[in-house]
């Protein structure tokens, strides 16, 4: 039996951690479930595509990766352009039906969104696949059966450098602090002249940016698709009830452990059941332990 | 003149099938207040139970029992029923976003289902051969549109005087307290999960007998008619109708299929063969900005009651 389903379980598992961040963060503050999130994803991976696309004759790909410098400049202005359209898309729609108090009819909202966004991209750019780079990579091994390529691994860091500093960011910053506090106590936060309007920009920032990073990393190792982020919603959605609304170590964790069950489940049980898994931890969680694993009981 | 006669009979056939979802829809989230991004999962569950209790025998599936049609639409309604009620009962206990996840899963797996589990399913080909009601006057198209228009319409009636009554009943009355005053429904000894986890599960009914009836006038299923496509236009028929009143529900789902239908037409006629395929999405990106205007502008819808839902 090959190991190597452990890899690519930690891969796809890195990827749904990193989306989940946005999902979790976009619940516990903004209290409702973002069905756009994975429009963002794709979203973000198509702008970073565009950003290549006019800068990538600056310079070539650092061996022994398939990318260089152009993609890295895009991802960075895939993660601005993605929170850009995530504070418009606040600014339209979501904080006006926010205001009124309804918070079920703020997740109907994010499902029009869903499909328009995720239909806008397939008339911008076809539904016919795309890539960064066509270049081929040979995987290294590096013990027991295991073989990673140079992108997968750069990617791998590039996620806990990311993870590390978000979770930093939460803890340690003022601003992070603020954000915590109104999601424990929305009322409380806002007598204690906690600037609520600058959290929720704050937290559209974050979980747009995180977004487009992973969007950027799936259309790095798998392909950009206008459906990667519709295929993704499920297991994010997942990741963040397993993990605990609201944390994130616990969005990151449940999203590895999604990963792994998923190239698990692909190993022992067949390709075509893969995406079958995050129904069934989902439902085991919501039936056994709804909290997840982080999570605080609600009030 | 006799084309246009047959072609308006099918438009109005499909028509009111979509009506049938809606009218389940608007038990759930018109009625109750519960939200499914699922819809197409549920109809799915439906048509596939029908079809493959009421095919004829057929070697390389399970299924093919040759039931009577009748027989098959009941069981469709009992499936999703189940399916829909233990939906409920794992997610109505938690807060109202579990619900819409869950059932967002649901439909991912349906289709993952009727896609891969070949033995059962048919896989990406589907099932065909479904007996179609009264097959035996299909040499003359005509006749059969219309009967076939009479049947779908008398389903629909039916649906909706049964849910007319239904809401009206105390039942009903318990339903529209909840959505309205859980602490106070609560107070006087109503248990807001158990009529929660009926009405999704009354609902879930609806959408499964409108699969089943689909899956018999087309004749043939495949997993692509259950694509979230389907779930967003019914969403589009239930908000531009008005949710929470059965009459804008089946107004609502004529009104956008025939945007819907005339959308299409449009572009075929119009837009270049190359880039059809694309304006198809465009058609998509047209209803989900609907959606959000109608959620911002008039949450009431166009065709309810002029009284609103109670959104303020």
């Amino acid at each position: 039996m090959s190991l190597q389903f452990l890899l690519d379980g930690l891969i796809s598992g890195a990827m749904i951690g990193l989306g989940a961040i946005g999902v979790t963060l976009t619940y516990s503050i903004l209290r409702f479930s973002n069905f756009a999130h994975g429009d963002l994803m794709a979203w973000g991976a198509y702008a970073a595509l565009v950003a290549v696309g006019v800068v990538g004759g600056l310079a070539g790909p650092i061996a022994p990766l398939s990318f260089g410098l152009p993609l890295i400049l895009a991802t960075l202005f895939a993660m601005g352009f993605t929170a850009g359209l995530a504070l418009l898309l606040d600014w339209l729609l979501f904080a006006r039906l926010r205001a009124r108090g309804q918070a079920i009819i703020v997740v109907m909202a994010s499902f029009g969104a869903s499909m328009a966004l995720r239909n806008l991209l397939e008339f911008l750019f076809s539904s016919s696949p795309a890539y960064y780079s066509r270049a081929l990579q040979i995987a290294q091994p590096v013990g027991f059966g295991i073989r990673i390529t140079p992108d997968q691994g750069a990617l791998l860091v590039m996620t806990v450098a990311l993870v590390t500093g978000m979770h930093l960011f939460l803890t340690r910053s003022q601003r992070g602090r603020e954000m915590r506090a109104y999601s424990q106590n929305p009322a409380l936060a806002r007598v204690t002249g906690i600037d609520v309007s600058r959290v929720v920009r704050t937290t559209w920032i974050i979980g747009a940016a995180l977004a487009a990073a992973a969007g950027v990393m799936v259309g790095t190792l798998v392909q950009i698709r206008p459906l990667m982020g519709l295929d993704l919603l499920l297991p994010m959605f997942a990741a963040a009830i397993l993990g605990g609304i609201g944390s994130v170590p616990g969005a990151v964790l449940a999203g590895l452990i999604i990963g792994l069950s998923e190239a698990a489940a692909v190993m022992f049980i067949g390709a075509e059941w893969r995406a079958g898994v995050a129904f069934v931890i989902l439902m085991a969680v919501l039936l056994v332990r709804p909290t997840g694993l982080f999570g605080v009981t609600e009030r | 003149m006799i084309d246009l006669i047959g072609y308006g009979a099918f438009f109005l056939s499909t028509a009111l099938i979509f009506a049938i979802i809606t009218l389940g829809l608007n038990l759930q989230w018109g009625l109750t207040g519960l939200f499914n991004v699922g819809i197409a999962g549920f109809v799915a569950i439906g048509a596939y139970t029908s079809a493959i209790l009421t095919t004829p025998d057929t070697p390389d599936r399970i299924g093919g029992f040759g039931w009577p049609i009748l027989a098959g639409w009941a069981a469709a309604m009992a499936l999703t029923a189940a399916a829909a009620g233990f939906t409920g009962f794992a997610t109505l206990r938690l807060k109202s976003d579990y619900l819409a996840i869950t059932t967002f899963g649901v439909a991912v797996v349906v289709q993952l289902a009727a896609l891969n589990a070949v033995g059962l399913t048919g896989g990406p080909f589907g099932v065909a051969f479904i007996p179609r009601p009264f097959a035996g006057l299909q040499s003359d198209p005509l006749a059969f549109n219309l009967v076939n228009l009479g049947i779908i319409a008398a389903v629909t009636l039916a649906c909706y005087l049964a849910l007319e009554r239904l809401s009206r009943s105390p039942w009903g009355r318990v339903l529209r307290a909840l959505r309205e005053d859980e602490r106070a429904a609560i107070s006087l000894g109503k248990s807001a999960r158990s009529y929660r986890i009926q009405a999704f599960a009354v609902g879930g009914a609806v959408m499964g007998l409108a699969g089943a009836v689909q899956a018999h006038f087309i004749g043939f299923i495949a997993p692509d008619n259950y694509i979230p496509t389907l779930t967003f236009q019914v969403w589009a028929m239930l908000m531009v109708g008005g949710s929470g009143s059965n009459r804008g529900a089946v107004m609502g789902a004529v009104v956008v299929w025939a945007v819907w239908i005339g959308a299409g037409w449009l572009t075929s006629a119009l837009v270049p063969v190359d880039w059809q395929a694309r304006a198809a999405s465009l058609q998509i990106v047209a209803i989900g900005v609907m959606l959000c205007l109608i959620l911002l502008g008039r949450p009431q819808g166009f065709f309810g009651p002029r009284r609103g839902r109670g959104m303020e």
